[in-house]
């Protein structure tokens, strides 16, 4: 729940939206972000894989965060992108309403959620700050992104 | 170790053991056949010595003086004291196998493999048993093509001398190929000071000065003396393999103590004069001497080739010249290609697009430029193809081993060594078929006696073959044994809950149980089989290589595997098929053939399952589309487009498809390390607009599909 430790001051953050609220994630483990491609369903999925796309040969699974943060699922038209993050090994797309800004800003400003949503997205959420007067939430990619061969096992 | 350039070498060591150690098997198998030719004794005594040598080049103490055991039995049987008797060859086998144990455990850092003393007595034994440490006879020379002559002058009138025998003076120069070729003086010199009381002194007239020094020439020597009580064959079996690429001169020390202080370079062969300068180091003390030298050779690894000499005692029975290539590069090879592939069936697409004559340059050239990239992949897979021998000979340990363990005695009989296989399949093929053979030792083939009352030989045979059948590899393992006891696995998968009592299975379903995961004849678990792993794992390891097994068994007469594999896993041949929108590749492999289908050919089974009639013969019916969740099933079939696909077990499914597209070749891409494994799809594949297409199993998928309905699939099946 704490902040990592880290000799950084200062954290990084890329911001996107997701419906009308902002999310964002930390910069480090962004590796690029594309431009809307219709992905190819995946059978027996679940509802917020939303299939797997091509990036540069190799097979990307595409998740839509929207529907994995409980929310209804992002449209899918050509202002929607993706952002490629990875989390350990795994790489994965996650599919975000439209990319807003990047954020710089002194790790003491990332304060733990309150402890009283009880709500799965709780969990989701690593930190929450306030830029400009928004509230924008840190997301933990590796509670949002369990590892999928642990899953499967 | 990355840094160490020494590393290098002693990898290229390792491979080299692995391929002395084929030949060892290869040899002594033509042994146990009868040929005992002095071609295959050689064979043998040489593996063994070769490795041996290099061993004791990298100080490899226990591998050594296990292999110095074992080769002093062989020379027994070289020079004709031994007979290749049938008890012998087994424990030529033994010792071969413990021996690439000590192999293996050099190569890891692991202690050495237990069990050895007791299998060097047995072996021992055969020439009448003294553990006396013989050395290596001396009319053996290793067939190096690079021999130099050497002189050696020998004191002759010393050895006789009966009392006191003056002490040794060994004068020893390397030469630049003794540490091209790996070796290494201070291991020698630690060598020979374990054989008494040694003195050792370092000769550095012949180094430059350090702007004039040669990195890579070999400018020290050493003069050793040692008690006059050593035999000198212990002394010349230190040096046994590097003879070729040293200037050796042991002889008595004659005088009484007045020997020159340094080794006299002119008149020695081998060592090149190429130093006129006069030395600015030290005589140092002998280890200090030799971490200076080290560096000189160990700079240039790259310089010769690891234990060039020794890997040419073996040479195989075709000599072909070849490369060792690191399997990365290989990869990444067929990975560009593989982005070719997609590249160009993009390019004829948007070809196709812009709509231009078919006799047009642009459109022949990109059918050149098709053909030449099939052959292109063709040629690359071809690079990773591998035969099966190394992974049928570690069969042939796994039967011995097996075979020795419940007191059976069993031959094995292989067949198609040379068929060749895609390298990871053989890899990932290696865990269930030594699964599979230990299963054929222990429960497939019955006890001598049990063996003899059914009038067969007391001595069992589990076959092992591999051939190319339609493109794919097909691995059998038979053996001669009972067959399936289906009583008894319809009584245990009844016991486990696997079927329900009153199912009415065919001889092929009971035997097809065995595959069901926690179907484990646990009753008669053994130190063998009985490792918790079942035939279901083994059916799994096989599917996720993209392959099927099968079990065909006749009471009395044995039972056979079949595992039919993909050739490779980077490419497959498939047809390119539309459902719902989406687009699905079904390899074509498993299509037997496609139709339309007509009102009549439908027959409702019940209110989800419908059969087609097709040529006499019943064929369930399953709606893709609805089976991958992509759509409702449709109202009608009338009119619909099937696949009739056929399983390895001659099992038959129709799959409805909304439209047939093409048959092409795509480039296999794995999904389970991306997302993990999909019920009913085998991979991805990349399609010539950029998209991803999903390549079903259909194998799977019916299995997925009849889960629901198994038991009423199950009587239809039949």
């Amino acid at each position: 729940m704490s902040t990592p430790e880290s000799p950084s001051a200062e954290v990084e953050l890329l911001s996107f939206r997701l419906a009308d609220e902002e999310y964002s994630v930390d910069i480090m483990s962004v590796r690029e972000i594309r431009g809307w491609t219709r992905a190819t369903p995946l059978p027996h999925a679940p509802p917020h894989v939303r299939g797997v796309i091509n990036l540069r040969g190799t097979v990307l699974p595409v998740v839509d965060l929207s529907v994995r943060l409980g929310m209804a699922p992002v449209p899918g038209d050509s202002r929607n992108v993706i952002i490629v993050v990875q989390v350990g090994s795994q790489t994965t797309g996650l599919l975000v309403n439209a990319v807003s800004d990047i954020l710089s800003l002194p790790r003491s400003e990332l304060q733990p959620p309150p402890d009283l949503l009880a709500d799965e997205e709780q969990s989701f959420i690593e930190a929450l700050t306030i830029v400009d007067g928004r509230m924008i939430r840190v997301l933990d990619l590796r509670a949002v992104l369990p590892d999928q061969s642990a899953e499967a096992a | 170790m990355a840094t160490d350039p020494m590393a290098e070498i002693r990898a290229g060591f390792f491979v080299e053991c692995e391929e002395l150690l084929e030949s060892l098997q290869d040899s002594l198998v033509l042994l146990q056949d009868g040929r005992t030719d002095s071609e295959t004794v050689n064979t043998v005594f040489r593996a063994v010595h070769s490795i041996k040598g290099g061993a004791g080049a990298f100080g490899l103490d226990a591998l050594v003086a296990f292999a110095h055991r074992y080769e002093t039995v062989l020379d027994a049987l070289r020079s004709g004291q031994l007979e290749a008797t049938p008890e012998a060859v087994r424990s030529f086998f033994q010792a071969a196998d413990l021996l690439q144990d000590h192999v293996r455990a050099a190569r890891d850092g692991a202690p050495p493999p237990e069990g050895a003393e007791e299998v060097l007595r047995t072996l021992e034994a055969l020439i009448g048993g003294g553990g006396e440490t013989a050395e290596p006879p001396p009319d053996f020379q290793p067939i190096a093509l690079d021999f130099q002559p050497i002189t050696l002058s020998f004191d002759f009138d010393a050895l006789d001398e009966p009392a006191a025998p003056a002490r040794w003076v060994i004068r020893f120069r390397p030469t630049d190929a003794l540490y091209a070729s790996g070796n290494e003086p201070l291991h020698l010199l630690r060598a020979l000071a374990a054989l008494g009381s040694a003195e050792v002194a370092c000769d550095t007239t012949a180094v430059p000065p350090l702007d004039a020094l040669p990195p890579e020439a070999a400018l020290l020597a050493w003069r050793i003396t040692l008690p006059g009580e050593i035999a000198e064959a212990e002394i010349r079996e230190v040096f046994d393999f590097v003879e070729d690429v040293c200037a050796l001169e042991i002889a008595r020390e004659t005088g009484t103590g007045a020997e020159p202080p340094a080794v006299a370079p002119a008149g020695v062969p081998g060592c090149a004069a190429e130093a006129p300068a006069a030395p600015q180091v030290p005589p140092a003390p002998v280890d200090a001497a030799i971490v200076d030298a080290a560096p000189l050779p160990a700079a240039t690894p790259a310089a010769a080739p690891p234990r060039e000499t020794s890997g040419r005692h073996a040479p195989p029975a075709e000599v072909s010249a070849t490369v060792r290539v690191d399997l990365d590069r290989i990869d990444r090879l067929v990975n560009l290609v593989g982005e070719l592939v997609i590249n160009q069936a993009m390019l004829a697409q948007s070809v196709a697009e812009a709509g231009l004559p078919p006799n047009s340059a642009v459109m022949t050239g990109l059918e050149a430029f098709m053909m030449l990239t099939r052959d292109l992949q063709d040629s690359v897979m071809m690079i990773r193809a591998q035969p099966v021998k190394p992974l049928f000979q570690r069969m042939a340990r796994i039967v011995r081993e097996a075979s020795a363990a419940v007191g059976k005695e069993v031959r094995l009989h292989t067949e198609g060594e040379t068929t060749e296989v895609d390298k990871t399949v053989i890899e990932r093929l290696a865990e269930p078929l030594t699964h599979m053979i230990r299963n054929a030792v222990d429960h497939g083939l019955e006890t001598p006696e049990l063996r003899l009352a059914a009038g067969k030989p007391a001595e069992g045979v589990i076959s092992l073959t591999a051939q190319h059948r339609s493109g794919r590899i097909v691995i059998e393992v038979a053996d001669d044994g009972a067959g399936i006891n289906r009583p008894k696995v319809r009584e245990i998968a009844l016991a486990r809950g696997l079927i329900p009592a009153d199912a009415a299975l065919t001889d092929a379903e009971i035997d097809n149980l065995l595959f069901l995961p926690g179907f484990s004849t646990a009753s008669q678990v053994s130190a063998l089989s009985g490792r918790g792993v079942g035939m279901d794992v083994v059916r799994q390891a096989i599917q996720s290589l993209g392959g099927r097994v099968t079990i065909q068994s006749a009471p009395g007469a044995g039972t056979r595997f079949s595992i039919s594999l993909p050739l490779t896993l980077a490419v497959l041949d498939g047809m390119v098929v539309s459902v719902a929108d989406e687009t699905l590749v079904v390899p074509l492999s498993s299509i037997l053939e496609t139709a339309t289908l007509a009102a009549g050919d439908i027959r409702a089974l019940g209110p989800q399952t419908n059969v087609i009639h097709l040529r006499g013969a019943f064929v369930p019916l399953y709606d893709l589309g609805a089976e991958l969740g992509y759509r409702a099933p449709l109202p009608s079939y009338e009119g619909a487009v099937v696949l009739l696909t056929a399983q390895e077990d001659g099992s038959r499914a129709a799959l409805i498809v909304d439209a047939i597209h093409e048959q092409r070749q795509v480039v296999i891409k794995g999904l389970q390390q991306a997302y993990g494994r999909i019920p009913g799809v085998a991979a991805a594949t990349i399609l010539g607009n950029g998209r991803i297409a999903l390549i079903l199993d259909t194998a799977d998928l019916v299995q997925t599909a009849s889960g629901r309905t198994r038991i009423s699939q199950l009587a239809l099946a039949g």
